[in-house]
């Protein structure tokens, strides 16, 4: 595909152009009709089950999946690991991408999108972990887009605006920390009010713990999908720097996921001790906790750490993806397995087909706007004119 | 910092996290509810199912009239639960070893803590001292974590309603009744004594005596005195609730408990991660710093080290020069001497001859 793309440039049509043309032009449908019938044509949510696909999927697993930015900058710019500067603006892009598609999936979910704001000039609920997790999604989408403002600013040749993101950087690159620590655990710590209504296994007093340390994982693994993917899609893009250091990171990002994922899994085992769930591991639950514990992060972690270790780059590349499906299984039976698990048969939710497109269509709107930012502006190349230190 | 000293410090830091929530538990700042708030305190024992109170309920809220009218009996043989056309439903239970079913009816129970109201982002719930839960439509997002939140499965959406959708559940007719004095709809409607109206310590006090006049027709358990901290909905039942279909795991702790303790944190991570990072980044800084001075220190010392070399390698080569000079012009002086001595030798014999 690369090799068809380097060819023409944009005035030609290719496969990505009709085939995202045409989920866009059904995303347009979908979205009159959201905002013409209701909810309730439209989805299969119910008094029971308030919360769908659209929160257990477009915000959880968005919001865990864009969690590459404040990890690839705090390495980088905290921790002083420069081998991983050259994965800062991907990781900073997609992650303003995935927060920026978190809200605008929110402003489908949410009965009235316009009154988002509410919560911080009209009346704030501040007993309500969602009102934190409002908060904090906020300022991080903002500080995300002061991060990345700087590549905009190259592109615009606008250096004195440059210059003064420059300065802040690392103030921001701390903000970003405390804000996704803060938004992170609290995505799990929402379900902490209806002990309930979860199934034990997955209902803890860690739950934010485990959201905020897994999605350490998703961040890392993320960043590792993503580069691979620039990498064979958009390498036309790419200067000399990143073609050399793009190993580097992702033995780097491999190994490190493998650390944190085996203190993930170390935690969970704990959490299981400490609450004392071990008898529900042999009930249907049970199973299906063992296949996300062990098959999606035990296992990952331990071919992470050996593929790190053999330096066999292709393997770490698909365990990355193996991790990310294993937090979007996490994620998913959070929200909508574990939920409402002691309900009758029948009562239980899937979702319609009406939600699924709309998820198809918010991501491929991510990935076109993730395109049409990588072939113009300095990402995965250093701006001739901006090549000092940053 | 030594190593020993920041574990300790770490150490009391536990230590005061601990004893700051023992402290909170015993200061005696429990809510105990609005000690004035009325409550209502529904009898099974003596509710015959007649869907009066539902009919009561729909009329006063203006809700849409149902499909089937309220006196068929037939919608009892499905297990319903509250929607946005209905804030209270009648459900039948059979009951093992009893020959009539058993009725329950259903509505908001008004939490003395509710988890609606601590769950909401904008404050659109709010537990009034009447003891009732309201709900302002004018503030709602639409977000339903409410919905999420309740314990008891009653909050409902209008999924239906593109523009102003709302989220429904009984307000114990806060507006529409109570604050005129007059009793809730359902209450008034009902025909038996399965519903009764007061004060909770009130109510609370007539249960406990019903349970103990007629301890062979009650369960001895007043539903709702502690369950999820307290609700100003009461129940008694001959049957266990249970069999009612009402959860009886849900525990005594009010809900907003529940996630106040990682509420509590964010001000930690606020205060502690840039202290922590702050520390990263200047070791990192100094570790480069420290890489730096090292690599230039190593880089001029073997500067200075070949300047030293190559010194010392000119002056032996001089020197083997200079010796060599001096060789080759003794070796030539030698010569010189040889042929001079030869010429001499010569020159004797030839004047010898």
């Amino acid at each position: 595909m690369s090799d068809q793309e380097t060819g023409k440039g944009r005035s030609s049509l290719g496969p990505f152009h009709i085939i995202t043309g045409l989920i866009l032009l059904f995303g347009v449908f979908l979205t009159v009709y959201r905002f013409t019938q209701g909810l309730g044509p439209m989805t299969n949510l119910s008094h029971e089950y308030p919360w769908g696909l659209w929160i257990g999927f477009d915000l959880l697993c968005g919001v865990a999946l864009a969690a590459g930015g404040f990890v690839t900058t705090a390495a980088c710019y905290i921790f002083g690991l420069k081998k991983y500067h050259i994965a800062v603006r991907p990781a900073v892009l997609t992650a303003m991408l995935g927060y920026l598609l978190v809200v605008i999936a929110l402003t489908y979910d949410v009965g009235r999108p316009w009154r988002l704001p509410y919560p911080f000039v009209v009346q704030s609920g501040t007993t309500s972990v969602l009102f934190e997790v409002a908060l904090c999604v906020m300022i991080y989408l903002l500080t995300l887009i002061a991060e990345y403002s700087q590549v905009a600013f190259e592109w615009l040749r606008m250096s004195v605006a440059r210059s003064m993101v420059m300065k802040v950087i690392l103030f921001l690159t701390v903000l970003g920390v405390i804000l996704s620590t803060m938004h992170q655990s609290s995505l799990g710590a929402l379900y902490l009010i209806a002990p309930s209504k979860m199934h034990p296994l997955w209902y803890s007093a860690y739950i934010p713990v485990y959201f905020f340390v897994s999605s350490i994982v998703a961040g890392l693994s993320m960043v590792i999908v993503e580069m691979s993917l620039a990498r064979r899609f958009m390498r036309r893009k790419m200067d000399e720097a990143h073609e050399r250091g793009y190993e580097d990171v992702v033995l780097g990002f491999g190994k490190a996921a493998a650390f944190v994922l085996a203190g993930y899994v170390s935690l969970k085992v704990l959490g299981l001790a400490v609450e004392n769930d071990w008898g529900y591991l042999v009930t249907g639950f049970g199973g299906l906790f063992l296949i996300e514990l062990l098959g999606f992060f035990a296992l990952p972690a331990y071919v992470f750490a050996v593929a790190a270790r053999e330096r066999r780059v292709g393997l770490v590349k698909w365990t990355a993806l193996w991790a990310v499906l294993g937090i979007v299984l996490n994620r998913i039976n959070v929200s909508l397995i574990a939920y409402n698990w002691n309900l009758s048969v029948g009562e239980h939710y899937f979702p319609g087909w009406m939600e699924f497109g709309l998820t198809i269509f918010i991501v491929t709107l991510g990935l076109v706007l993730y395109r049409y930012c990588v072939t113009r502006m300095p990402v995965l190349y250093e701006h001739p004119e901006y090549t000092d230190t940053h | 910092m030594h190593r020993r000293k920041f574990l300790g410090l770490l150490g009391s830091a536990g230590v005061g996290t601990i004893a700051a929530s023992t402290a909170q538990a015993a200061g005696g700042k429990q809510f105990e509810g609005y000690p004035d708030s009325f409550s209502v305190l529904f009898d099974s024992t003596e509710c015959i199912g007649c869907r009066k109170c539902e009919q009561a309920c729909n009329e006063v809220n203006n809700l849409d009239e149902p499909e089937k009218p309220f006196d068929d009996k037939t919608v009892l043989e499905k297990k319903r639960r509250t929607t946005s056309d209905a804030y209270t439903v009648v459900n039948k239970y059979e009951v093992p070893g009893k020959s009539e079913p058993v009725y329950r009816k259903i509505q908001c129970n008004h939490c003395m803590e509710p988890a609606c109201a601590s769950a909401c982002f904008v404050g659109a719930f709010r537990k009034t001292e009447m003891g009732a839960v309201t709900y302002d439509p004018s503030v709602c997002v639409g977000c339903r974590y409410c919905m999420i939140a309740c314990p008891f499965h009653i909050p409902a959406y209008e999924y239906d309603k593109v523009i102003e959708p709302r989220v429904m559940k009984c307000t114990m007719c806060y507006e529409t009744r109570l604050i005129k004095g007059e009793l809730p709809a359902c209450v008034e409607a009902c025909p038996k004594e399965a519903l009764l109206f007061g004060k909770r310590e009130q109510l609370l006090r007539l249960a406990r005596r019903k349970l103990q006049t007629y301890p062979e027709s009650y369960v001895q358990h007043i539903y709702g005195e502690e369950e999820m901290g307290g609700t100003n909905w009461l129940y008694i039942s001959g049957t266990s609730f249970e069999n009612l279909g009402m959860n009886t795991d849900l525990g005594n702790t009010p809900a907003p408990q529940y996630t106040s303790g990682a509420l509590k944190l964010v001000p930690g991570v606020v205060a502690l991660w840039p202290l922590l990072l702050g520390g990263i980044y200047a070791v990192s800084r100094r570790k480069d710093k420290i890489a730096e001075q090292e690599r230039q220190e190593s880089v001029e010392q073997a500067v200075a080290e070949t300047k030293e070399q190559a010194k010392k390698e000119l002056e032996e080569f001089k020197e083997k020069a200079e010796r060599d000079k001096k060789k080759e012009v003794e070796k030539a002086a030698q010569k010189a001497r040889e042929e001079a001595q030869a010429e001499r030798k010569d020159e004797e014999g030839g004047s010898d001859e």
